[in-house]
Parts: C-alpha cells; sequence; structure tokens
C-alpha cells in the first residue's frame, strides 16, 4: 500500500480542537465533518487537499480531545498519509482503530516542505521526497497493529 | 519483576503474572464509557461490525453530558441515539437529562468506577478515575464499540513517571495549581504515552477533589493515565458508593520509573496557564494586567462540591466586576441540588453570576458561553487551545475556582489572597 501527493506542513501540538472544532460535533456524519477538517489552523485545507496528499506535522499530532472525528475526517477529505515526529497517544489508537495511514519519522518532518511532493510506502515505511529526491525510513509498527491495519481496522480484525 | 501500581492492574486484568513496559496486552474491562459526542460514532462503528449484543449491560455507562439540555437539532438526534441504544441493549448505567452530570464527576460520585478497576472512556478525561486508585484512560469511539462488543481493550503497557509530593498546600492553591505546575515544568507530551503516578507524603494532605482534578489534567502532559496510591481518604470516598468491591493495589517498592519528579506542595503558588496550551503556565500574581470578559467555574476538571465551595467563599457578598460575564456550572444533579441547599446559588446569582445544570458546554466551545473575536475569559477547564471556547482570535486562560472567583470580582486576572 502506498500513496503519492502533496505536502501540508503544520506546527508541533496540533489539537484534535483544530482539526475538527467541537462545534460541528453534533453529528457524526464522516462527510459533513470533513467539510470543516483543519477549519481553525488552516481554513483553506479542504479546498486545496487532493486525494492522496500527504499532513506532515511536528510533536505530539493530535493532542487533546479523544475525538474519532479527527482522524476521520483527515481520511475522509482524501488525505493519504500523517507524518509527524509523535502522536498524541489516542489520535495514535484511532488513526490505527479506523485505518488512516500514520508514520513516525522525526527527520522526515523536519526536513520536508509544504508543498513537496512525496511518496509513503506503507509496507515499507519507506518516505520519498520527490521534489528533493531523499528518502527516509519510518519506524515500522509492531506485527500485532499492522494485523489490524490489514484487516481493516480494529472491528473487522475481531471478527 | 517490580512493577508500577499501573502496570499491577492491567496484569491482573490480562490474566497475568507480571508484565513489562511495551508488551502489548489485552485486558478484561471494568467499566467502557461514552458521551453523547463520542457515543454515536461507536454505535455506528458497533452495527456497522454486525454485533447485536453488548458484553455486559452493566459493565457500560453512556452519559449525555456535552450538549444537553440539546443545544440544537442535531445534538438532539445525537442524544435520542443514544438514548435509543441504552433502552435496546437495557445499559444500566445510562444518564439523560435530569439525572445526568459530567461523566468525570458523576461515575465516580455515583459509585460506577472504583479502586483497581481498568476502564476505558471514549472522552480524553476519562484518566480522572486514576486518583481512585483504578488504571483508567481514554479511548475514541471504534475502541468504545470493540469494548461494548467483547469486553477487552488492547495497551501498551505503559512505562512510568513518578511524582514525589511532599508539603501541604497553602490556603490559596488546590489540586488545580498542582496539576498546571506540573504541566508547566514537563510540557503537554511530557508524559507521552506515559503514566504518572503520584505518591510520597503529600498525598494524605489532597482531598479526593483535588486528586481527582490532578489525574483528569494527566493527558493535559500526553500521558496514558494518572493515578494516586488508595489510602484512608480513597476509602472513605468509597464507602457506600460502589456495589463492586474495590480491590486495593500498591507499587513494589523497587518499581522502576523513567524519571522522578519532586514537588513540594507548599511551594505551590496561584498558577495560571496562557493560551494556547496548558503548558504555557505562570504565576498568576504575574498576570494582573489581563482583564477578562468572561469567568467559566465548572467542567469535569473543576465542577465538584470543593470547587464550588472555594467559588461561593470568594464571591459571597461581593458583585462580579461590570463588563464580566461569570458562567458556574455544578458538575453533577447532586453538586447542583447541594449547591441550592446550602445557598451558593442564591449567593452566586446575588453576585451578578448565572448557574447552568450540568454541561460540558464552554469549556469545549459548544455552547453556554462561547467567546467572540478578542475576547478573553479565565475558566476552571482542562484546555486553552484556538478557539477552544469560540472564535479563534479568543483566548482563555486556565486557572482554580479560587483564582476565576477572585478575577470574576476584580475584572482582571487576579490571584487569590493566601489564607482565604
Amino acid at each position: 500500500m502506498q500513496t503519492k501527493g502533496k505536502v501540508f506542513k503544520y506546527p508541533d501540538n496540533v489539537d484534535t480542537d483544530v482539526i475538527i472544532p467541537a462545534r460541528y460535533l453534533n453529528t457524526s456524519d464522516a462527510a459533513e465533518l470533513s467539510k470543516h477538517c483543519m477549519e481553525d489552523i488552516d481554513a483553506e485545507f479542504v479546498n486545496k487537499v487532493s486525494s492522496g496528499d500527504v499532513i506532515v506535522a511536528g510533536w505530539n499530532f493530535g493532542c487533546g480531545s479523544s475525538r474519532e472525528h479527527a482522524p476521520l475526517v483527515i481520511k475522509t477529505c482524501g488525505t493519504g498519509c500523517v507524518i509527524a515526529k509523535s502522536f498524541a497517544r489516542i489520535f495514535y489508537r484511532n488513526a490505527i482503530n479506523i485505518g488512516l495511514p500514520i508514520l513516525e519519522c522525526e527527520q522526515a518532518a523536519e526536513e520536508i516542505c509544504a508543498g513537496d511532493e512525496v511518496r509513503v510506502d506503507f509496507d515499507t515505511g519507506v518516505i520519498t521526497n520527490i521534489t528533493t529526491n531523499k528518502t527516509y525510513q519510518a519506524q515500522p509498527f509492531p506485527e500485532f497493529i499492522q494485523n489490524i491495519i490489514k484487516s481493516g481496522g480494529l472491528l473487522a480484525s475481531l471478527k | 519483576m517490580a512493577m508500577t501500581m499501573t502496570q499491577k492492574i492491567l496484569a491482573r486484568h490480562a490474566g497475568l503474572d507480571s508484565v513489562t513496559p511495551g508488551q502489548l496486552i489485552s485486558a478484561k474491562l471494568d467499566i467502557v464509557l461514552g458521551n453523547d459526542i463520542t457515543t454515536p460514532v461507536a454505535i455506528n462503528e458497533f452495527n456497522k461490525a454486525g454485533f447485536s449484543e453488548v458484553f455486559d449491560k452493566d459493565k457500560i455507562a453512556i452519559v449525555l453530558d456535552h450538549f444537553v439540555p440539546n443545544k440544537d437539532i442535531k445534538a438532539a438526534e445525537q442524544s435520542k441515539k443514544c438514548r435509543e441504544f441504552s433502552c435496546s441493549h437495557c445499559i444500566s448505567h445510562f444518564y439523560d437529562v435530569g439525572k445526568m452530570g459530567i461523566e468525570h464527576a458523576l461515575l465516580p460520585e455515583q459509585g460506577v468506577v472504583t479502586a483497581g478497576d481498568c476502564i476505558i472512556g471514549a472522552d480524553s478525561h476519562t484518566c480522572t478515575y486514576g486518583a481512585l486508585g483504578a488504571f483508567s484512560t481514554g479511548v475514541g469511539s471504534t475502541d468504545m464499540a470493540a469494548g461494548m462488543a467483547t469486553g477487552m481493550a488492547w495497551f501498551k503497557v505503559p512505562s512510568a513517571i513518578k511524582i514525589n509530593l511532599t508539603g501541604k498546600l497553602s490556603k490559596n492553591c488546590s489540586g488545580k495549581d498542582v496539576i498546571l505546575t506540573l504541566i508547566g515544568k514537563i510540557g503537554v507530551d511530557g508524559a507521552l504515552y506515559r503514566s504518572m503516578e503520584f505518591t510520597g507524603e503529600g498525598v494524605k494532605t489532597l482531598s479526593m477533589d483535588d486528586r481527582l482534578c490532578i489525574c483528569n489534567m494527566t493527558v493535559e502532559a500526553g500521558a496514558k493515565n494518572g493515578i494516586f496510591p488508595v489510602d484512608d481518604i480513597t476509602r472513605e470516598y468509597l464507602k457506600n458508593r460502589c456495589e463492586r468491591t474495590p480491590v486495593e493495589y500498591t507499587a513494589d517498592a523497587d518499581a522502576v520509573y523513567d524519571e522522578v519528579i519532586e514537588i513540594n506542595l507548599s511551594e505551590i503558588v496561584p498558577t495560571v496557564s496562557c493560551p494556547h496550551l496548558p503548558e504555557n503556565t505562570h504565576p498568576a500574581a504575574e498576570l494582573s494586567h489581563i482583564k477578562i470578559d468572561q469567568v467559566v467555574i465548572g467542567s469535569c476538571t473543576n465542577g465538584r462540591m470543593e470547587d464550588m465551595e472555594a467559588a461561593y467563599n470568594v464571591l459571597k457578598g461581593k458583585k462580579v466586576a461590570n463588563g464580566v460575564r461569570c458562567i458556574i456550572i455544578p458538575a453533577t444533579m447532586e453538586i447542583y441540588r447541594e449547591c441550592i441547599v446550602r445557598g451558593y446559588t442564591t449567593a452566586f446569582v446575588d453576585a451578578g453570576a448565572v448557574v447552568s445544570t450540568p454541561t460540558c458546554g464552554p469549556c469545549l466551545g459548544g455552547y453556554m458561553g462561547i467567546l467572540a473575536a478578542g475576547e478573553k475569559c479565565i475558566a476552571t477547564t482542562n484546555r486553552n487551545f484556538v478557539g477552544r471556547m469560540g472564535h479563534t482570535e479568543s483566548e482563555v486562560y486556565l486557572a482554580s475556582p479560587q483564582t476565576a472567583a477572585t478575577s470574576a470580582i476584580t475584572g482582571y486576572i487576579t490571584a487569590p489572597e493566601e489564607g482565604k
């Protein structure tokens, strides 16, 4: 599995309130929620994002509220993958459980710039910056988590 | 191998003699929790996956607290969905308007959770129940759905930070000042993926409300859970509340910690977290130039009886400053009622404050106190992210009930006097 697209770059401590503000959480409809993805940090995100694009961020991405709506809207917008220096633990869990690919890679998150074109291979953890022709190796998931992802999420893995 | 308190609870619930940090385990759950925002997503997932039965109707808690009494039609539909699911599965711990409270104040109060439990909740502040000596952590809706169906959850066993408490808080400080100081020290990801285990001589000087407040905000340091040892204060609190028998766990004397942080409670001062991260802490006394438009006293962090009492002691016989809106929200119906019985509600209204029935409302920018551009609010809530309480150009300052109430009177951020 892989994704290829352009990069949207964000800083450290991107919280779930800016990913999907609580004022929109009176619905659980993913398509409706996703119109507001990243609204409070980047109002133009939803207009610019294309299928397969990649979010690159700093430390502690997805901190704050446990709302699963956060990884859900990122996925529903077509985002192919999130690369960060680290993820807040509930976001990390939620992303795996709903099947949004995420990778932790400090160097890639540091060096990749907004607008770069990147290719990410989830099976190998190899991130290729096509714009700069540089590659990075992200930490692969433990086998247990890979099995959840391969099954198509937590609930599918339980059946 | 020696284990921390958290590791012992996880080992027992995974049916293992011992666990080590990093180990992936599957653990039995004592309580699975959700609210009116996260439960509808969990119900969707539960149904989509084809489950028809919950694992145990007595071990699931569904609390309508974020947007109730319903703020709009969409919120009403969400509540309806929770209500119908709870009814069709005969969920014992379903709390609707009139009986509800903010989940993390309600569940300990009603004895739904107890010492030694292994708990997941689809709400990040589920870590609150560590105050009772339980392992309790926030998860998402899919985990909640899986928990409701199977009674199990997977965990990566965390390593821990030990926080050694000594001394005693001065009268103008509370648990909120302790946890804000700690987050200021280690940062919003200072405890990422790890447990924060509180210990030391200072523990016995902290009330249960202080401990609940401290554990509540451990997630604001990135922690998986916060936990306090079980002592006489815990036993007294749990007595006659929970039908289930509490189980006491203690950390091994030679348990291994990633680091040890010393906190002398006597040195804590009234503390405020400035926008836009909880780690951006300053002594309240240094912020007296900041003029405020709104005060919120409530939330799962600080809507308990001691918080109401602290606000009452400051506000009784005084007036909220001109141009300041002061919103007070007791966290449960029991606390709401007690505020009426004790005359707090009258004193709050006489002071010019408004008193609401329990709701998370303003804390997450839902309703009941949304800020306009440029407005500033001092709040006893738990997050001050961009746009958290309204407009992205508004500002939230996090503080204790004493500091928030004192600021309501002056109209500026004001540290409570010592001895008050």
